[in-house]
């Protein structure tokens, strides 16, 4: 077997750059998941197509003639309220119940929403140009586009944004606290419904960002939500609940992984590869607990 | 209620045997609906008897279904040629040829995907609750996802099945071969199941489902039972698979082999509407779901996927109990329960 990138050792760069760039936006993705998984219990699998909504308001903006890059300020506010809806119509029906009744009633949304957007947008493969132009490393080998450059600069200025917002803002508190205990949040008149329901629109308007970020950057596509959700999936599953550093850190090294995958094992395996690293952390993680006797919880 | 179940049997019988005279125009549509109540019983061997929601057994069924055709053609001729070729174009099996073929084909559609499930079983069922669902998930979608990057099975465009052989009636006897062939498979897949569940083994797996640590202090050893409920799934599912390829003529990898999005959901869907956790519930499931789906699809040209996930979300919030479910809490004599009126109204009270 030979393999290009072990002849030409500047891919390598060119792959980890890319994968850093696109893991940090993973990290934004995994963050808002993990925001609603730890205060409300619930596993999104809508996730993905949230984000590829967003995608859509960004690129919806390029086609009226504005700059998509104007989409990280205007996505992220109609998210929040696609987010609040969802909540108020479906979500708030399944957050007391098992884990396993909202698995399958966000895999009902995410189903809906697929083909709703491809009713309003199309099934094909769409792409907002930013015009940004590219950044040109190392005598012209390795070659950046500035619009990832952007993207992982914005998906780091919102994830710290956010942290400090949940750390002083009397919401933020809220939303700590009933993540924290619930019930005595309640006790102390924390309005847990009104909690929960800021939580949902907050992780939709993350994916808002991270949309219209993917919308300058790669290329959107009604059906290909659910990377993206396992994606998230697997780095709040490595870094654990809110830990913003871990988050970061194990996005960008899904990122790294995937640019890898890419070049070893060729596109068309992408995704595989992604889904087969998935089963692999969790029965490694498996069988590392269980000599404990444990398993993960 | 012994002479109820025999009248049960007896006309669920009737209706399997007499059907494609009855209702020649919807042979496929009943075919197809023995099928989905496989799916459907087999699912809930995890997900309601064991506990273990399990989003990708569509792997076995996709497995079976590739083993199958694999093994039709490469028995007789080479199977790269095939697939590059489209199948029938260049090659023609005889008579015996393909029957031979079927059989050889349709057994180890059924081993392969059990193998299968017991040398991932071991990783697998040591993950627990959504940890487990969503692991299964990201299985079904890789095993698509590789499918379609194989040349030797044609790849993306899928792999055409060897055609009903010329000698021997028309497409007539073709459709009346494989449904009574479906009938079959999913009558002997209930009377296992039925069976499992009648013996020690159907408690254990519902002890695991009720509090499987402490089933483990009780001396169980529940990976065992897992693995072995796992397997029996596979190797119906992989047979169901093996037959409905045949069925179709067609293989594709993301939309009818590894179809999470439609078969892989229809069997959570099927169990929990019937009721999951009991003998009849996916059966029933799977035959509302079936005469649902078949009889409002056409009203909702293109609007299909859009309907199916609307049901999924109204299922799952307003009848997570499901049909069954529905029935024990209105008449709970009839399953065996015994209700202490005032008890019961006490309660209500209380409540």
């Amino acid at each position: 077997m030979d393999f290009l990138i072990f002849k030409a050792p500047i891919l390598m760069v060119q792959a980890s750059m890319d994968g850093i760039l696109l893991g940090l936006l993973f990290a934004l993705i995994a963050y808002g998941m993990a925001l609603q998984w730890g205060v409300m219990n619930i596993i999104n699998i809508a996730q993905g197509e949230l984000v590829i909504m967003g995608g859509y308001i960004a690129y919806f903006m390029y086609t009226a003639g504005i700059h998509p890059a104007f989409g990280i300020i205007v996505s992220p506010i109609i998210m929040y309220f696609v987010g609040w809806f969802l909540y108020k119509s479906i979500i708030n029906r399944v957050v007391e119940r098992d884990l396993f009744i909202s698995i399958l009633a966000t895999f009902g949304i995410s189903i809906l929403t697929q083909q709703l957007m491809n009713f309003v947008f199309g099934a094909d493969v769409v792409v907002a140009q930013s015009n940004f132009g590219t950044t040109l490393l190392f005598d012209d080998s390795v070659t950046l586009p500035n619009a990832k450059i952007f993207s992982a600069l914005v998906s780091i200025v919102f994830a710290v944004a956010l942290v400090l917002y949940m750390k002083k803002s009397r919401l933020g508190r809220a939303i700590r606290a009933t993540s924290q205990n619930p019930r005595a949040a309640k006790i102390l008149g924390v309005d847990t419904e009104k909690v929960y329901a800021a939580t949902f629109g907050i992780n939709a308007a993350l994916c808002g960002v991270a949309g219209s970020l993917i919308a300058i950057t790669f290329t959107l596509h009604p059906y290909v939500g659910l990377p993206y959700t396992v994606r998230s999936f697997m780095i709040v599953i490595i870094a654990g609940l809110g830990n913003l550093p871990a988050v970061a850190l194990s996005g960008v090294g899904l990122g790294v992984f995937e640019e890898f995958a890419d070049y070893i094992l060729g596109t068309e395996f992408r995704i595989a590869a992604v889904f087969l690293l998935l089963v692999v952390i969790l029965v490694y993680r498996r069988f590392k607990l269980s000599k404990k006797r444990e398993y993960l919880k | 209620m012994s002479k109820n179940n025999i009248i049960i049997y007896g006309l669920i019988l009737v209706f399997g045997i007499g059907a494609p005279f009855l209702f020649p125009a919807y042979k496929l549509q009943i075919s197809i609906l023995w099928i989905l109540t496989i799916l459907a019983l087999t699912w809930d061997i995890q997900g309601g008897q064991m506990g273990y929601n399990s989003f990708g057994n569509i792997l076995f069924f996709g497995i079976g279904m590739y083993v199958c055709s694999s093994v039709q053609i490469g028995m007789f001729f080479p199977l790269s040629e095939w697939t590059a070729s489209g199948g029938e174009k260049t090659f023609l099996h005889t008579t015996s040829q393909y029957f031979e073929g079927f059989t050889y084909g349709l057994i180890l559609a059924g081993i392969i995907p059990a193998i299968v499930a017991a040398l991932i079983g071991y990783g697998i069922l040591g993950l627990r609750g959504h940890y487990f669902a969503i692991c299964t998930l990201g299985i079904g979608i890789a095993a698509g996802e590789i499918a379609g990057g194989i040349e030797l099975i044609g790849a993306g465009q899928g792999m055409t099945v060897p055609p009903w052989p010329k000698g021997i009636g028309g497409t007539e006897l073709r459709s009346q071969f494989f449904y009574y062939l479906c009938f079959l498979t999913v009558s002997i897949t209930f009377l296992v199941i039925k069976w499992i569940y009648q013996t020690r083994f159907g408690l254990v797996l519902n002890a695991i489902r009720d509090n499987e640590d402490k089933a483990e202090a009780m001396g169980i050893h529940t990976m065992r039972y897992k693995i072995i409920g796992w397997v029996v799934s596979a190797f119906f599912l992989g047979i169901a698979g093996g037959l409905m390829g045949n069925m179709i003529g067609y293989i594709e990898p993301t939309e009818i082999a590894f179809a999470g999005s439609t078969y892989g959901v229809f069997m959570v869907l099927m169990a929990i509407l019937g009721g999951k956790g009991t003998l009849w519930g996916p059966v029933i499931g799977a035959a509302v779901f079936h005469i649902f789906k078949e009889g409002f699809w056409t009203f909702f040209l293109g609007w299909q996927y859009v309907a199916l996930g609307a049901l999924i979300i109204v299922i799952v919030i307003f009848f997570p109990e499901g049909i069954m479910g529905w029935l024990r809490e209105k008449y709970p004599h009839r399953f065996g329960e015994v209700v202490d009126e005032a008890d019961r109204t006490a309660q209500v009270e209380l409540t």
